[in-house]
């Protein structure tokens, strides 16, 4: 009945032989004809497993054909499936729109490297999300990682070096401390395999080690993660990093960092009521507000547009932290269904920040005077991003928000609720201000004439702006996957 | 009340925990970009030490299929290790080349001196 879906490995390997294949081209529009080409063939790849997954259930591959527990397994269930598909979007929508923006902002000789660890990165968030080994799981995490140091310090400007050493060292200790956890888990149950682990755990659930491990991981991943007030490697890494990279990694590095976060409090730890034996709740329920308050804070007060969305970032990640952290089905499903949301609306924010930079090479607010004008195509996809993270109704952004407010209603924790509107209205303040500077305020008489924008730029930002009305007045089939998706973490089959 | 065999049987984890917090803490502390990675490696280091101890059985050999071999220790946590080492040594690598890219963008690898440059280039640009 479990037959090997060879789908599942060529998902990571396609990516990651392509990777050397550019190398070895060492020219910089073949490069970007083999990602192009291989992000597309991933896409097509990861459409196929989530239909086949959502009708015929998990889908396995064994490497080497050894059986679950000796060997690595290779898995996927519909949470993982979705992010698979989230992951695969974004790279199929970003690639042809990095061309001309790469162009622009890295130069010629080093383009072809660029492609190189983007592809390295693709493969190892992939990876990630598909393997059921948490020690395989480190492998991918370090590869994607070390791959977005890569790219981020590759931004024109220098502090984008010294942003990505930070993040480096933030980094590493977070995926360090990752592997004590597992580490620590392996010393008492003597095994890896993440299904394994969760037959093992309820019988070890109270001795010491285990609690240390579950600390250790969920201290790593938060790392990772950038939950407040773990963040600090965020806002300048988004802010130096050339603008295709911001967009890609803003849509996907931290989003699966949320997946690995779901695999370990739901599937390793899945049998183990972990939420009555340790205080995971109200910690994690803490740092969720305050991230999604603060952060929020600080973006209205920034100048340059990337730190803004930056912050903001860490303040939309607060929000599906918070619906994990509910720990019910519909709070899982507001967190995994905004996952896939903000991924959209993030993407299409970035996007247009990148062309913005592209044509006009500035980012701070007052540089953009009378932008919307000048650009009004650009700006209105914009403009629905903006809307988008508010939560205004008709956007992606309002179903998540709709499906969290209900979640914690669910769970009578109407001040949360209460709190995840008010937090909304901060949203407000900062789109607004995009909003005035680009369409109210004239543009600078003597300003330096715009260059023109690419089509090749202007349609992904456009297919994600689309994308996320879509989604925001068509949400039954998403909303599906995610509630499919938090009753198999639930355990609920 | 600790046992004194528990404090020299367990002298590995012991040696684990100091150099853990030992490197951790020269990550935290130290301002120099080279010295932030020395630590970072002493803190890797431990938990290759960590993942080797535990694996480890007294009189334990190799695990060879061998008659005179009765007693072998767990080689998978040995193996995880070499992979964590390789991962480590890039890691180190990268961020060598990091600061070597830092140090002819700043002209220094000291923190606080960066941290100055960046803010007057901030009061600048805003």
């Amino acid at each position: 009945m479990l037959t090997s879906d060879p789908w599942l490995i060529l998902l990571v390997v396609v990516p990651l032989m392509a990777a050397p294949l550019c190398v070895l081209l060492r020219h910089a529009t073949a490069a970007w004809a083999v990602a192009t080409s291989v992000s597309w063939l991933v896409f097509a790849i990861a459409l196929k497993l989530l239909f086949q997954v959502l009708d015929q259930g998990e889908v396995f591959y064994r490497i080497g054909g050894w059986d679950a527990p000796w060997g690595i397994e290779y898995k996927l269930d519909t949470a993982g499936a979705f992010v698979v598909v989230i992951i695969a979007t974004i790279g199929a929508v970003v690639m042809p729109y990095a061309k001309k923006s790469v162009e622009n902002e890295i130069s010629k000789e080093r383009i072809y490297l660029f492609y190189t660890m983007m592809l390295l990165c693709l493969s190892g968030l992939l990876g990630i999300t598909v393997t059921g080994d948490a020690f395989n799981l480190f492998v991918f995490l370090e590869i994607s990682s070390l791959s977005s140091y890569v790219l981020i310090s590759l931004g024109r400007d220098r502090r984008a070096l010294t942003a990505a050493y930070r993040y480096l060292i933030m980094g590493t200790i977070g995926a360090t401390f990752y592997i004590i956890g597992v580490g620590l888990m392996y010393q008492v149950t003597g095994t890896l395999n993440m299904a394994d682990l969760s037959t093992i755990m309820p019988a070890v659930a109270d001795t010491r080690t285990i609690l240390a491990a579950l600390a250790f991981l969920t201290v790593g991943i938060s790392l990772k993660l950038a939950l407040f007030p773990l963040h600090l490697w965020l806002p300048n890494a988004y802010t130096f990093a050339p603008s295709v990279v911001t967009a890609f990694l803003a849509a996907t590095a931290t989003k699966v960092s949320l997946y690995i976060l779901l695999r370990i409090f739901f599937t390793v730890f899945g049998e183990v009521d972990i939420f009555a034996t340790f205080p995971v709740q109200p910690l994690l329920i803490g740092m969720a507000l305050a991230g999604m308050f603060l952060a929020s804070l600080s973006a209205i007060w920034q100048e340059n547009l990337k730190r803004m969305m930056a912050y903001s970032s860490v303040a939309q990640i607060g929000y599906m932290v918070l619906g994990v952290a509910l720990a019910t089905e519909a709070g899982l499903a507001g967190g995994i269904i905004h996952l896939f949301n903000h991924a959209l609306v993030k993407g299409t924010a970035f996007l247009a920040i990148g062309a913005i930079v592209y044509c006009s090479g500035a980012v701070t607010l007052k540089d953009l005077h009378g932008i919307g004008r000048r650009m009004p195509l650009l700006m209105a996809a914009f403009i629905v991003a903006g809307l988008g993270l508010i939560g205004v109704p008709l956007t992606a952004g309002f179903v998540s928000k709709w499906q969290l407010v209900t979640a914690t209603l669910e769970a009578d924790m109407w001040p949360l609720a209460a709190l995840i509107l008010l937090s909304s209205l901060l949203a407000v303040i900062y789109v607004w201000r995009v909003f005035e500077v680009a369409y109210l305020r004239d543009p600078h008489p003597d300003a330096a004439p715009l260059k023109k924008l690419p089509l090749s730029m202007l349609i992904p930002t456009w297919v994600l702006a689309l994308a996320s009305l879509y989604f925001g007045t068509h949400a039954a089939f998403t909303l599906d996957i995610a509630h499919t998706a938090a009753r198999q973490l639930m355990g609920g089959m | 009340m600790i046992d004194f065999h528990d404090l020299l049987g367990l002298v590995n984890y012991w040696v684990v925990i100091v150099l853990m917090m030992a490197g951790f803490y020269v990550v935290i502390a130290q301002g120099n970009l080279i010295k932030k990675i020395v630590g970072l490696n002493i803190f890797q280091v431990s938990v290759f030490v960590f993942y080797i101890s535990m694996s480890k059985i007294k009189d334990g050999s190799a695990p060879i299929l061998d008659e005179a071999i009765k007693i072998y220790s767990n080689p998978l946590p040995h193996v995880l290790i070499l992979t964590a080492i390789v991962v480590g040594v890039a890691t180190t690598a990268l961020a060598l080349a990091l600061v070597v890219r830092i140090h002819s963008a700043y002209g220094t690898i000291e923190e606080d001196e960066i941290q100055a440059i960046e803010h007057e280039e901030e009061d600048v640009s805003c």
